[in-house]
């Protein structure tokens, strides 16, 4: 039973956003992990967790509908792309093991090291990962069939290990953002060096991945150099240049939500670059969504849900962000 | 020690490890989410501090448990792809939506307004605090409803085609999600949760009646009220909980004869009078059960509620359809037992509580204080039985396990099942111990919420934490 081409279409729309909701709300939190050691233990350590202790499990929760969303609307590609990545998959839900933990464990302790090492390692690890699963599907695999016909470190390469290395300093950035956004005093002065930092870190490796996924592939650089490619990809480039001269200008004039949503609008384009990058393929070069979509009665029986329960869960979630909004003390919410 | 192994045994192995260990906080959280709704709910009725006593304490405790669920659950949702990725393509059709569904009407909710429910009592007021408080009970309970509707289907599977590449499709979704086993299953999962709660806060009571009463003191208010609660409990859901099981039991006998065989003992059919095996020692190779203990002719009795009722035994299922016996046999067994042991703490606790001496009595603090891990052991004993009673089988009758798993090399998944152990001991053992430590304490009239509470703590514990590592300083 093939899928609906229409609703395989509005499916890989409802996924791509739930990996992009993910990607900048637990970002900033994974982000804040990857901060962790340069802030000073104390006052600023515990100011900058409570500003996400509320809301870092229901974002962690779009990574949940992001794999979930895959396994049902996509299962095929699921099933062969899963243990393509199996050993950073592994090392990604190790790492946020420690990350989530650490959050109640920390406050249990005196040997609170031990836990903000857990929160800082388990963050960066499952950061770095990601960064790691997404290049490693980037680069395609070897499929066989209905199944990932590869080996074991397949997904371990260069550009892996860039895309690893690129989305710790992007979520690094967004971790210093948020402060800026939800923090004052010496905690938002030592913010905004690190979103200087996390900056350039960031368009560096926005402009390195960039210049190195068109060439993995030639479906990538026909998307990005040939007509007609080139006149949906060519504005993307362009806004990243405007979105990077904006958020340094805001950094400059000390703004404290401005850098925060540039920073978020960076994120939105190498987005829409890494998806004008992979169309069609949900397997690059393998398989695409249509083939790996689910059975059409199973598109819609979902998209029922999704439909009456994603705006519920939308308005809840935005409920809790304006609930604990404000800025945040060392003493945490009241 | 991998060595011969297959990829495939390990792959089962590292399954049972994470979601054995993953269970036993869903089996307490989503009782304890209850508790605290009603702990709340009094609280606000009755305006008596020693509910939001017990609602504090609680939550501190469910805080924890809850986190621990929550990342060894996500765990659980990527390991199907990982490790069972021709299961989760083949399958995936039908049980990829429900999944979703899960993680739409439960998981957003959950972790949507724990937040809320921790840090928001001060923010929100009294009313909107116990809305949340009761959303989050709610969603443990719809993400219970669709994991079993998964794996109830996994086991009776009706409303499903299947297609020329191998895929299963749903012909009929509602057929798919009331399937024959899910109600009974559902019904005895909550149970086993609220029984298995009622075991925890029962035994704390306990124990906190034993401390007092050997230092010679009065016993807290708020330890007498939880202790009553959870005695009542026990009283009330361990005899339904007997009742749902038997219920179930038939229920399976109808549409999965082969597992019924195997936790039974029953390698041979009988045409009446079959005897009913209380132990034994199954020999899969010789297809008997060895050293014996058995009642005549109850067995039909049991089943079937006719001593002249025919049993099916594992002679009449092909070799190659057959379960091995030991798991479902003696799980089966150990989950029994338990449940008898429940039945007998909750009406003792009912004829103390009827003579007025339900706090004095010690030997029952002693059985309570020590069945306070047994609804756990019960819970997982009842899915080891359930689930090695499917075997061969992933979905049942239609998909073998040997046909399911992801083609990954032994020894990636023996260095994933490898680290799998190391963490979840370290890291889940250290919450266990954090659990222990908030359960040694008393609830006492000034007791603190999560979110005060963590930034006065700091610093001030006695340095006995666990796991942690003094370096020379």
């Amino acid at each position: 039973m093939p899928g609906d081409p229409f609703l395989t279409l509005v499916w890989a729309g409802i996924i791509g956003t739930a990996i992009f909701i993910y990607v900048v709300t637990d970002g900033f939190d994974l982000g804040i992990g990857i901060l962790f050691p340069v802030m000073a233990p104390g006052a600023e350590r515990e100011t900058a967790i409570a500003t996400i202790k509320p809301v870092w499990d229901a974002n962690q929760t779009w990574l949940v509908l992001g794999g979930g969303g895959v396994f049902a609307a996509f299962p095929l590609a699921y099933a062969i792309l899963m243990p393509a990545v199996y050993a950073p998959l592994i090392a990604m839900l190790l790492g946020l093991i420690f990350r989530g933990v650490a959050f109640k464990y920390r406050a249990r302790t005196t040997r609170i090291w031990l836990w903000d090492f857990a929160f800082f390692g388990g963050s960066t690890l499952a950061a770095f990962a990601q960064g790691v699963i997404l290049g490693a599907i980037l680069q395609g695999v070897k499929v066989d069939g209905r199944s990932y016909a590869g080996g074991w470190w397949d997904w371990l390469s260069p550009f892996s290990l860039l895309t690893g290395a690129s989305v710790v300093a992007a979520y690094a950035l967004l971790g210093a953002c948020w402060l800026i956004w939800r923090t004052e005093g010496a905690v938002q002065d030592h913010a905004y060096r690190m979103a200087w930092r996390g900056g350039a870190a960031s368009i560096a490796a926005i402009a390195a991945v960039s210049l190195a996924t068109p060439f993995l592939n030639h479906d990538y650089f026909s998307h990005w150099f040939e007509v007609p490619g080139l006149y949906y990809s060519a504005p993307v480039p362009i806004l990243v240049a405007v979105a990077g001269i904006a958020f340094i200008r805001a950094l400059k004039r000390r703004a404290e939500v401005a850098p925060f949503l540039l920073a978020q609008a960076l994120f939105l384009l190498t987005f829409i670059g890494l998806g004008i990058s992979i169309f069609p393929w949900a397997v690059p070069g393998q398989v695409t969504i249509w083939q790996a979509a689910t059975a059409a009665n199973a598109q819609a029986f979902m998209l029922v849900g999704v439909g009456a329960l994603l705006p519920v869960i939308l308005g809840y979630t935005g409920y809790a962000y304006w609930l604990f909004r404000g800025k945040v003390g060392a003493e945490g919410y009241a | 020690m991998f060595d011969d192994m297959s990829a495939l045994s390990l792959a089962r192995f590292q399954f049972a490890f994470t979601v054995s260990f993953h269970f036993i906080f869903p089996a307490f959280s989503i009782g304890l989410a209850s508790y605290l709704a009603v702990l709340e709910g009094l609280w606000l009725k009755t305006g008596r501090d020693v509910y939001l006593q017990l609602f504090r304490y609680w939550l501190k405790i469910f805080a924890i448990a809850f986190g621990m669920g929550v990342v060894s659950g996500i765990v659980m949702a990527y390991q199907f792809g990982s490790n069972w990725s021709v299961f989760s393509d083949r399958a995936g059709p039908v049980i990829g939506p429900l999944m979703a569904y899960e993680v739409l009407s439960a998981f957003f909710l959950e972790s949507g307004f724990l937040g809320v429910m921790l840090f928001g009592l001060d923010r929100v007021g009294k009313k909107l605090h116990f809305l949340a408080t009761c959303l989050v009970a709610f969603g443990t309970t719809v993400s219970a409803f669709w994991i079993i509707v998964v794996n109830s289907w996994m086991q009776t599977p009706q409303g499903y085609g299947i297609a020329p590449n191998g895929q299963f499709y749903a012909t009929d979704w509602l057929a798919v999600v009331f399937n024959p086993s899910m109600p009974y299953r559902l019904a005895h999962t909550l149970l086993g949760a609220y029984l298995t709660t009622a075991l925890v806060v029962g035994a704390v009571g306990a124990f906190h009646l034993l401390k007092d009463r050997r230092l010679g003191r009065a016993a807290q208010p708020a330890t007498k009220i939880m202790f009553a609660m959870a005695m009542g409990m026990v009283a009330v859901t361990a005899p339904l909980q007997i009742f749902a099981g038997h219920e179930h039991g038939v229920n399976t006998l109808q549409h999965q004869p082969a597992k019924i065989a195997a936790m039974e003992g029953h390698y041979e059919s009988h045409d009446r009078a079959a005897p009913l095996i209380l132990f034994g020692v199954p020999d899969d190779a010789a297809q008997v059960m060895r050293h014996k203990v058995e009642i005549p002719a109850i067995g039909s009795l049991v089943l079937k509620h006719s001593i002249e009722a025919p049993t099916t035994g594992l002679d009449k299922v092909a070799p190659e359809n057959r379960a091995k016996v030991a798991f479902p046999f003696y799980a089966f067994r150990v989950m029994v037992g338990l449940g008898l042991l429940m039945l007998l703490l909750g009406g003792w606790a009912a004829f103390n509580a009827v003579r007025g001496r339900l706090f004095d009595n010690a030997w029952h603090h002693r059985l309570a204080l020590a069945m306070g891990p047994a609804g756990f052991v019960a819970v997982l004993a009842g899915w080891i039985t359930t689930e090695t009673g499917r075997q061969p089988f992933t979905v049942f009758g239609l998909m073998r396990t040997a046909e399911s798993a992801s083609p990954l090399a032994a020894p990636a998944v023996a260095a994933s099942l490898i680290a799998f152990i190391i963490v979840y001991f370290f890291v889940f053992g250290v919450g266990t111990w954090f659990i222990l430590k908030l359960m040694a304490g008393e609830p006492n009239p000034g007791e603190q919420g999560p979110s005060k509470e963590q930034a006065a703590d700091v610093g001030s514990l006695p340095p006995d934490a666990p796991f942690g590592f003094q370096l020379a300083e």
